[in-house]
């Protein structure tokens, strides 16, 4: 399954949890995500909101100045 | 043998939070699910929010915890939290409130009704049954008077599916309390302006670490931002403003040495790569020979502008000392100018040239 990804770069919090939450909505159990960020604020708002919401987040890092957040998307009802 | 008569299924109530991050939508949300409700929150983001990006964006603020609260608190409480954008909608409300603004432009009545609103057409779509918010009677002087609390209810049509479990007890009695969804004698009774009752109710439900704003949830009722804001409306001739606008409100020195022009100079590093962002849409400039800020020129300029904007910007570099400094000036179109100039001194800025 390809990884989708989202280009959250130049976006100040919490636009970067705001277009990822409106990604997921179109996302199916088990698809994976990778939000690219340039706010450091998105480096805890992106896997809170995941958590909340029961996604699973793979990985995050930093690179140079951008942030690199891998999502698996879980959807309730579903396997994951 | 008769059939026994099969006891209903009770039917389990949903409830839309308000969550604004702060304690007392919090402790209502907190209030409603410990009575076996399903809450969920929405956090509204209009533009003007007091969040994290501001401290993410100066140098000094950088290690600071960058935590969203209203995601703290739907941690917090295990509830999910949907954020949603209304930046263009609550356009409205900032340039035309009907119900006025509050001590600077915050307009907290229309607001409170748009945000009710917007929850109830959440509710609807999402079959949720009724919409909590963190509401106290008399806290805040307008939005939060009793006088106020229907004309919430009414404007938004939530009517009496708008409970706010703090104060219900001293509000009439809304359809989740007459229908027994929620039980009205285990709602607060709190008024006035003292916080005192939610921290002992925070301290009951072993609430700690709550984000505490100072003043309001939103920069609108902060006056140096209001000044701005009202700045920025009297120089364009027209009260609107974009995204862009009002972030950029938020960082660096605003100077206005003229009607047609202001420049905006970064404080610090941060601010400095965070303005470079936007050198594709403005006029900017940075020094060559020393380090210094970037200034962005918001407006129509002339030759002599771009001159004493040079000297401003010299001002705010290293060379700030020095007989001469060179300034690169560039244009949105690629053109650029260099300016050997003599630094500005503190004393050479008026103060009424700050916004
Ligand atoms: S302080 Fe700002 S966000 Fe809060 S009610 Fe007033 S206008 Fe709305």
């Amino acid at each position: 399954m390809s990884t989708h990804v989202l280009d959250a770069r130049r976006l100040i919090c919490p636009l970067p949890v705001i277009r990822t939450q409106q990604k997921i909505e179109s996302l199916g159990d088990g698809e994976e995500l990778l939000v690219l960020a340039t706010d450091p604020g998105s480096l805890h708002d992106v896997p809170a909101w995941c958590r909340v919401h029961g996604h699973q987040v793979r990985s995050s890092e930093q690179t140079d100045d951008e942030y690199h957040i891998l999502i698996q998307v879980c959807k309730p009802m579903e396997s994951c | 043998m008769n059939n026994p008569i099969p006891l209903e299924n009770p039917i389990s109530r949903k409830a839309v939070a308000l969550i604004s991050g702060g304690l007392d939508s919090m402790l209502a949300a907190k209030i409603i699910m410990d009575q076996g409700i399903h809450v969920e929150g929405l956090n509204f983001f209009t533009g003007f929010c007091v969040e994290g990006h501001t401290h993410a964006i100066r140098t000094k603020d950088r290690s600071k915890t960058k935590r969203n609260n209203a995601l703290w608190v739907a941690e917090q409480l295990g509830m999910k939290l949907h954020i949603i954008d209304v930046i263009e909608e609550y356009k409205e409300i900032v340039l035309n409130p009907k119900h006025g603004y509050g001590a600077n432009l915050n307009p907290c009545l229309d607001c409170k009704a748009f945000m009710v609103q917007k929850a109830r057409e959440w509710m609807e779509a999402n079959e949720f049954d009724f919409i909590i918010t963190g509401e106290v009677v008399g806290q805040r002087p307008k939005s939060q008077r009793k006088v106020s609390m229907p004309i919430v209810a009414r404007e938004s049509g939530a009517l009496d599916r708008l409970l706010r479990p703090l104060s219900a007890n001293v509000l009439p009695p809304t359809l989740p309390e007459r229908e027994g969804w929620v039980d009205r004698t285990k709602l607060g009774s709190i008024t006035g302006r003292s916080r005192h009752q939610q921290i002992k109710l925070a301290n009951n439900f072993q609430l700690v670490d709550y984000a505490q704003p100072a003043g309001g949830c939103c920069f609108l009722t902060d006056a140096y931002y209001s000044n701005k804001l009202r700045d920025l409306w009297r120089a364009r001739g027209k009260r609107d403003y974009d995204f862009d606008d009002i972030v950029l409100l938020k960082i660096g020195r605003h100077i206005r040495p003229h009607a047609h022009f202001k420049l905006i100079v970064a404080r610090d590093e941060g601010e400095t790569n965070f303005l470079s962002g936007y050198r594709k849409e403005f006029t900017y400039l940075y020094t060559v020979d020393h380090p210094g800020p970037i200034t962005l020129i918001d407006g129509e300029t002339e030759y002599r502008d771009l001159e004493l904007a040079a000297r401003i910007t010299a001002r705010y570099s290293r060379g700030k000392d020095q007989q001469e400094v060179k300034i690169k000036v560039v244009k949105p179109n690629g053109r650029q100018h260099e300016f050997n100039v003599t630094p500005f001194g503190s004393a050479d800025i008026p103060d009424h040239w700050f916004v």
